[in-house]
C-alpha cells in the first residue's frame, strides 16, 4: 500500500471526494472483480440443453462446498431486500414464516437456469444465459484479481469433476474462450469502482482508444474473421468483432465498446462502478494480470483529470476490428485530430503518461514505488519495448503469440491452410480447461508461459477469500457458519439463527470493511454465528 | 498526452520485467516435439468436434 500521506492529492473539486475511490491515485489499487462466462459442451450430445447442464456444474460444486440441503447452499438473491421473507431494511429483522422454514430465495428448485451460490472464497458461481459464469470476490490489487480469476477455472473444473462422477450425468467439458467460432460471443467482464464524481465523458473520451488497442496485450487469439469466423485468418481478439457501437447499455446485442451498465453493489451515492465487457478470456498470467492492471491505472488517470491529450479514433469500432486483424501490429488508426497512430503508439502514449502520473504521486524512485502499481507498469513497458522489437519473443507472456506460434508450427509442419478444421480444433482446445487436454495449459506446465504467481496461490483462492475487502467477511460467514445464513449478496448477508423470532441482516455496503484486518478478531472470539454478530452489534 | 511534469519516457525501451519471461522456443526439433505432444491429446476428429462445439451467446 502506499502511504496516504505522500501519495495523496488535493480532494477533487467535482464532489468533495478523492479523485480515486477508496485509494490514492497514481496506484493499480481499487475494489475489482472479473466475471467469466464459460463455454460448455456435452461431448457426442450437442443437442443437450446447455441451461441445464450448466445449472449442473453450479449445483453439483455447491453441493460439494455446503452439503444436499437446498437451503445451505441457495445464497444468493439479487434483492435480498425482496425475495428474503419481507426482511425489514430498517430494523434489520422480520418475522418468521409460520411455518419456520426458511426460503431464501423465490427460485424454484425446478428451474435450472436460474442456479447460482456464493462461495466460502467470496465469490459467485451461477448460470447466466447458456453458461456457468463464475464472478470473482472482490479485490484490491491485479495480482489478487490474477489469483482469484483463476482459482474460478480450477472451482469450475472441479465441478466438472464431480459431474463426471455423478451417476446419470453426462461429462461436461469447459472452456476459458469466448466464441464458439459460428457467431455466438459470451463475455469476460471487469469491474472497476469508481469515484461518483467521475465524469462519464472523460471515461469515454479517454478509455475508448486504450481499449480498442490493449488487445495486443489481452488478446486471447482466434482463427477466423467476422462473428460467423467463416472468413480464413488469424485474429489478435476473441471479442472484437463482436462489438458494433461505441457506447450503450447493452450486453449481448450491439455490444459496446464503453458500457454504461452502473450498479455498484456499493454506496451508489459515492461509487459508481464501470463495466468493461470488451475483454477476452485469459489463461495466461500476464496477460490477466495486464488487463486489469493497465486498466485500473487508466481510470485513476482519468478519475484525478491527469491525461490531456485525448487520442479519439475517428472510427472507433472499425479501429477495434482493424487492430484485431493485423497480428503484425502495422495498422494505423485515425485519431479525430487528424493524427495517425499504430495501436502500439498509443499504448506507448498511454503507457508514458501512467509512468510521469505514478512519479507524479510516488516519487522519482522507482524502489519507493508500491510493489502492486510497479509490477504492472515494468511489465506494461516490457511487452510494448517486446512487441515493437519482435512480436514473436512475447508467446511467453501474450496469449494470442503463443496460440499463434502453435497455429503456425502446425501450418508449417502440415501445410495447412487457415480454414483447416484442425487450426479450429487447436483454438478451441486452447482454452480446454483439462490440465490434461488443454493447450495453453499444457504450455503452461511445460514452462513456456511466464508466470508471476504460483500455483499454490491460486489453490488457495479456491476456498479463501480476498484478505483484503468485505469479501472477507461474506467467505467466513459462509465457511463458518452455512447453516445460519438465509440469504447473501454481494453487499449483505441475512442469518437465520436458531430460536430468534427473525432474520437478522448485516448491509455490507461500504467495499473496504469486512476485511480481514477489521474483522478477523470477530471471527476468531465466536464459536457460533450467533457470538458473530452478538460481537459485531457491540 | 505527457502528464503534468512534461516528461517524456520512452516505454519502448523495456524496464527490467517483473515476471522472467521463458526464452522462445524457435527450433524445428522443439517445435516438432511440442506438435507430437499435442497430436496426442487433440480431440480426435477435428472436424466433427469443431461442428459439435456450438454455443447459444452470452454476454
Amino acid at each position: 500500500m502506499v502511504p496516504m500521506a505522500r501519495a495523496h492529492p488535493p480532494v477533487s473539486p467535482r464532489d468533495g471526494t478523492a479523485p480515486s475511490a477508496l485509494f490514492p491515485p497514481g496506484t493499480v489499487l481499487r475494489v475489482m472483480g472479473l466475471e467469466t462466462e464459460y463455454g460448455i459442451t456435452a461431448p457426442g450430445h450437442p443437442r443437450v440443453n446447455p441451461m441445464l447442464t450448466s445449472s449442473q456444474i453450479v449445483t453439483t460444486y455447491a453441493r460439494h462446498c455446503y452439503g444436499d440441503q437446498r437451503t445451505r447452499w441457495d445464497y444468493e438473491v439479487e434483492s435480498p431486500l425482496r425475495d428474503a421473507r419481507n426482511v425489514d431494511a430498517a430494523t434489520a429483522d422480520s418475522p418468521r414464516q409460520p411455518d419456520g422454514r426458511v426460503d431464501a430465495t423465490a427460485v424454484g428448485d425446478t428451474d435450472p437456469g436460474l442456479a447460482n451460490v456464493l462461495l466460502p472464497n467470496g465469490a459467485r458461481l451461477y448460470v447466466d444465459h447458456a453458461h456457468p459464469e463464475y464472478a470473482t470476490p472482490e479485490v484490491t490489487t491485479p495480482r489478487e484479481a490474477l489469483i482469484w480469476d483463476h482459482a474460478g477455472d480450477l472451482i469450475v473444473t472441479d465441478a466438472a469433476r464431480l459431474v463426471a462422477a455423478t451417476p446419470g450425468l453426462l461429462p461436461l467439458q469447459l472452456y476459458k474462450n469466448n466464441t464458439d467460432g459460428k457467431g455466438a460471443s459470451y463475455g469476460t467482464h471487469e469491474n472497476y469502482l469508481l469515484a461518483r464524481g467521475t465524469p462519464f465523458a472523460d471515461i469515454v473520451t479517454h478509455l475508448t482508444g486504450f481499449l480498442i488497442t490493449r488487445q495486443v496485450f489481452t488478446g486471447a487469439g482466434r482463427v477466423g474473421l467476422g462473428q460467423d469466423g467463416r472468413r480464413p485468418g488469424f485474429q489478435i481478439s476473441q471479442r472484437a468483432d463482436f462489438f458494433e457501437t461505441e457506447v450503450g447499455l447493452e450486453t449481448t446485442l450491439r455490444r459496446p465498446i464503453i458500457n454504461t451498465r452502473d450498479e455498484p453493489h456499493a454506496d451508489a451515492e459515492r461509487y459508481r462502478r464501470l463495466h468493461v465487457i470488451i475483454g477476452d478470456a485469459t489463461l495466461g498470467q500476464i496477460a490477466t494480470l495486464l488487463k486489469v492492471g493497465t486498466t485500473s491505472l487508466m481510470l485513476s488517470m482519468i478519475e484525478a483529470g491527469w491525461l490531456r491529450d485525448p487520442l479519439i479514433p475517428a472510427q472507433p469500432v472499425r479501429a477495434l476490428h482493424e487492430v484485431s486483424h493485423d497480428p503484425v501490429l502495422r495498422q494505423l488508426i485515425a485519431l479525430r485530430d487528424g493524427r495517425q497512430l499504430t495501436a502500439l503508439e498509443l499504448q506507448e502514449h498511454y503507457c508514458t503518461a501512467a509512468l510521469a502520473f505514478i512519479e507524479h504521486h510516488q516519487g522519482p524512485q522507482e524502489s519507493a514505488w508500491d510493489p502492486d502499481t510497479r509490477e504492472v507498469i515494468d511489465l506494461w513497458r516490457a511487452v510494448l519495448g517486446g512487441l515493437a522489437h519482435d512480436i514473436s519473443g512475447e508467446a511467453s507472456r501474450i496469449d494470442w503469440v503463443a496460440k499463434q506460434a502453435l497455429l503456425e508450427g502446425y501450418r508449417g509442419r502440415d501445410g495447412l491452410s487457415w480454414d483447416h478444421p484442425t487450426l479450429a480444433l487447436v483454438d478451441l482446445q486452447w482454452a480446454d480447461l483439462r490440465a490434461d487436454r488443454g493447450l495453453a495449459l499444457l504450455l503452461a506446465q511445460r514452462g513456456a508461459r511466464a508466470r508471476c504467481v504460483s500455483d499454490d496461490e491460486i489453490a488457495r483462492a479456491v476456498t479463501e477469500p480476498p484478505a483484503t475487502t468485505r469479501a472477507w467477511f461474506r467467505g467466513m460467514c459462509l465457511a463458518r457458519f452455512p447453516e445460519s445464513i438465509a440469504a447473501a449478496s454481494w453487499d449483505s448477508l441475512i442469518f437465520d439463527l436458531p430460536g430468534e423470532p427473525s432474520l437478522q441482516r448485516v448491509a455490507t455496503l461500504e467495499p473496504l470493511r469486512g476485511t480481514r484486518a477489521h474483522v478477523a478478531g470477530l471471527f476468531e472470539g465466536s464459536a457460533t454465528a450467533a457470538q458473530l454478530l452478538a460481537a459485531l452489534r457491540r | 498526452m505527457a502528464g503534468q511534469t512534461g516528461r517524456r519516457i520512452t516505454p519502448s525501451v523495456p524496464a527490467a520485467p517483473a515476471a522472467a519471461a521463458p526464452a522462445v522456443t524457435t527450433d524445428t526439433a522443439a517445435i516438432d516435439d511440442l506438435l507430437a505432444e499435442i497430436d496426442a491429446v487433440l480431440e480426435e476428429n477435428a472436424e466433427e468436434f469443431v461442428k459439435g462445439f456450438i454455443q447459444k451467446g452470452g454476454q
